[in-house]
């Protein structure tokens, strides 16, 4: 499904070109759980923002489901965004002055999907995520955990194929945390393929697939046997 | 995106700033408002004016000493002093079947005094037909008797504020007023509903011309008012007036005739450039108010870096984001032109309540230019943020926390 062959993505800054991302060739099959792990500045961040199309690389070649991205234009990268991926921010990024619906809604707003359509997926994902009773707060009187909920039914709500989460715990006390990462797992369990990128290891292990990022290289690659 | 979605999502972002928003629809409005009322107040002087012109009668010639146009041709051989406008040469045109009346005046400053009391006024000589020529009437009385223009007689009709003036409540009628050094008996107070441009009713005092010339010691005339059989014949009018003064003065032109149609079309001409004028500074207000949405705008840009980052991020296109933040633009100029409009009317119709006699209409055009400029404005300076938002880096403005 994710097929990257000798990604490199450079940065200026000032007078100096970082490499944030160094030959790196990584392929992931659908409905894999992938973990990305590393110290602060290996590029475990640049990498998601390439695989979710935020970011060109530099160099090298990046299919998304047979498609190749980095040719693409703008509109169509932001049309695979909207209809294949799926964010989860550490930060939640929940727009404050709209409800919970309204900003699992967002997406689709964006996509142009009809308002009754709208309406009866966002009570289905707010059903699944346990928050109907929650649907009309908006997130200042939610609670963190409760956020990210919020946040990953936005995620979803579009159907993606690929789910990416950038510390979704990072902002979550340790209970919510597990939470929000069992619901990642069932969501994974249902076929999305979930790459989340961590510092916490409690958290990297848990995924079949683990990466260790450095230096913008991948320095390991340790996978499960997958359980037939 | 559709578009009912795209213009919710902006409203609810308006509203998510309340006082950023009030304070840009406040500028917009002012702007509108500047516009339509100045604009108004501009066009409301040009049909004053044209109004009080008609009163006077659109039959209406004006001849005055001197020549205001050269005609060209050789200059003449011997200096030349125009000739003195008489009595006889008002006279004179009244032989031609255009002209009706005819009403020459000889015009003067001079002290009016009964028993201690005293005022400095306007001295008008002229004759009877000087009451229906300029549509002037007397409230109490009679005006000037009919008698050959020559004659001069020691009677007067004042002024209503002269006659109040001088005589408090008592009776004016029939006593005897000193214009200079001369005495004459009162025997008509004019009224003053005939007053209108360029003629005060209230200080002044009528008495025969040929008086008038003796107390001024001036033979000339100050002007002769000559009134058309018709509207359509002041043309016939005024070439049978030039022909008959220019065989009377020596075969010298030496006379202007002014009529109302060239005074009005230069008095329409001026306050028409003076209207535009007036629109043009308000206009100014509006193109701040522009700068002031951009400047707001960019402010809001700066604010919702993250936010601008998650639209991205869930599929929105630069495009998209481009849009809703010039559609946040437009939506304030719109609302802002609208409470503008709302704000000109209430204005208006304050002001019109409040002097009767002076009607504030704003011209045709003044509304929908003022919410034009206004939505282009909102438009023009619009752009500029939401290319800012659009081109802004989805990755850097997500990673502020």
């Amino acid at each position: 499904m994710i097929e990257l062959e000798h990604v490199e993505r450079d940065f200026e800054v000032g007078d100096e070109m970082v490499r944030a991302l160094a030959d790196v060739s990584l392929q992931i099959p659908p409905g894999d759980y992938l973990s990305v792990m590393g110290p602060s500045g290996s590029g475990k961040s640049t990498l998601l923002n390439v695989l979710g199309l935020l970011d060109r690389p530099s160099r090298g070649s990046y299919r998304l489901e047979g498609v190749e991205t980095t040719t693409l234009e703008e509109e169509a990268r932001a049309a695979l965004r909207r209809q294949r991926i799926g964010f989860v921010f550490q930060a939640f990024h929940l727009v404050p002055r709209l409800t919970a619906a309204e900003n699992v809604a967002l997406p689709m707003v964006l996509a142009g999907v009809p308002p009754t359509e709208r309406e009866s997926r966002v009570r289905e994902v707010l059903e699944s995520l346990d928050l109907t009773d929650r649907a009309q707060h908006r997130p200042d009187q939610l609670s963190g955990g409760q956020r990210q909920r919020v946040a990953i039914g936005r995620a979803i709500v579009m159907h993606p194929a690929l789910l990416l989460a950038d510390e979704p715990t990072g902002n979550l006390d340790q209970h919510s945390g597990q939470e929000v990462i069992a619901l990642l797992e069932q969501l994974n369990g249902e076929g999305i393929t979930l790459v989340i990128v961590t510092h916490d290891a409690s958290i990297g292990q848990r995924a079949r697939r683990r990466v260790r990022m450095l230096d913008g290289h991948i320095h390991s690659d340790e996978q499960d046997h997958a359980p037939t | 995106m559709r578009l009912p979605d795209l213009l919710q999502y902006a409203e609810r972002s308006l509203r998510g700033a309340p006082t950023r928003s009030l304070l840009m629809l406040l500028a917009m409005s002012i702007g509108v408002a500047s516009v339509i009322l100045l604009t108004a107040l501009g066009e409301g002087a040009r049909r004053y004016v044209i109004n009080e012109f008609e009163q006077l009668g659109t039959d209406l010639l004006i001849m005055l000493p001197g020549r205001n146009e050269t005609t060209g041709g050789p200059p003449p051989l011997f200096g030349e002093t125009p000739r003195d406008l008489t009595i006889d040469d008002a006279l004179a045109l009244l032989r031609h079947p255009s002209i009706r009346r005819v009403a020459p005046i000889s015009v003067g400053n001079s002290p009016v005094s009964f028993g201690s009391r005293e005022r400095e006024v306007t001295i008008i000589g002229s004759t009877a037909d000087f009451f229906p020529v300029r549509h002037v009437e007397v409230a109490i009385g009679r005006p000037l008797p009919q008698m050959p223009a020559e004659r001069q007689l020691n009677v007067t009709v004042l002024g209503w504020r002269l006659k109040k003036e001088l005589f408090s409540n008592q009776r004016a009628l029939g006593a005897w007023v000193r214009i200079a050094d001369r005495r004459f008996r009162v025997i008509g107070i004019l009224d003053p509903a005939g007053e209108s441009l360029g003629l005060d009713l209230g200080d002044m005092a009528v008495i025969p011309v040929a008086s008038a010339q003796a107390l001024f010691d001036n033979p000339s005339l100050f002007r002769v008012l000559i009134q058309a059989r018709s509207k359509e014949e002041i043309e016939t009018a005024r070439k049978a007036a030039l022909v008959t003064l220019r065989r009377r003065h020596d075969g010298v032109g030496d006379v202007t005739l002014i009529t109302q149609d060239a005074m009005l079309s230069t008095f329409d001409r001026i306050l028409r450039a003076l209207t535009l004028t007036v629109a043009g500074i308000a206009g100014i207000s509006l193109a701040v108010a522009g700068i002031l949405i951009m400047n707001v705008m960019l402010v809001a840009v700066s604010q919702r870096v993250s936010e601008i980052g998650l639209l991205k991020a869930l599929g929105g296109s630069e495009r998209q984001v481009l849009r809703l933040f010039l559609a946040e633009a437009v939506m304030l100029a719109a609302s802002g032109a609208l409470l503008g409009l709302l704000l000109a009317l209430v204005g208006m119709h304050l002001v019109n309540r409040l002097f009767t006699d002076f009607a504030l209409i704003p011209p045709l055009w003044a509304a929908p230019a003022a919410v034009g400029v206004a939505l282009a404005t909102g438009l023009v300076f619009g752009v500029m943020p939401a290319r800012r938002a659009a081109r802004l880096d989805p990755v850097q403005a997500l990673a502020r926390r």
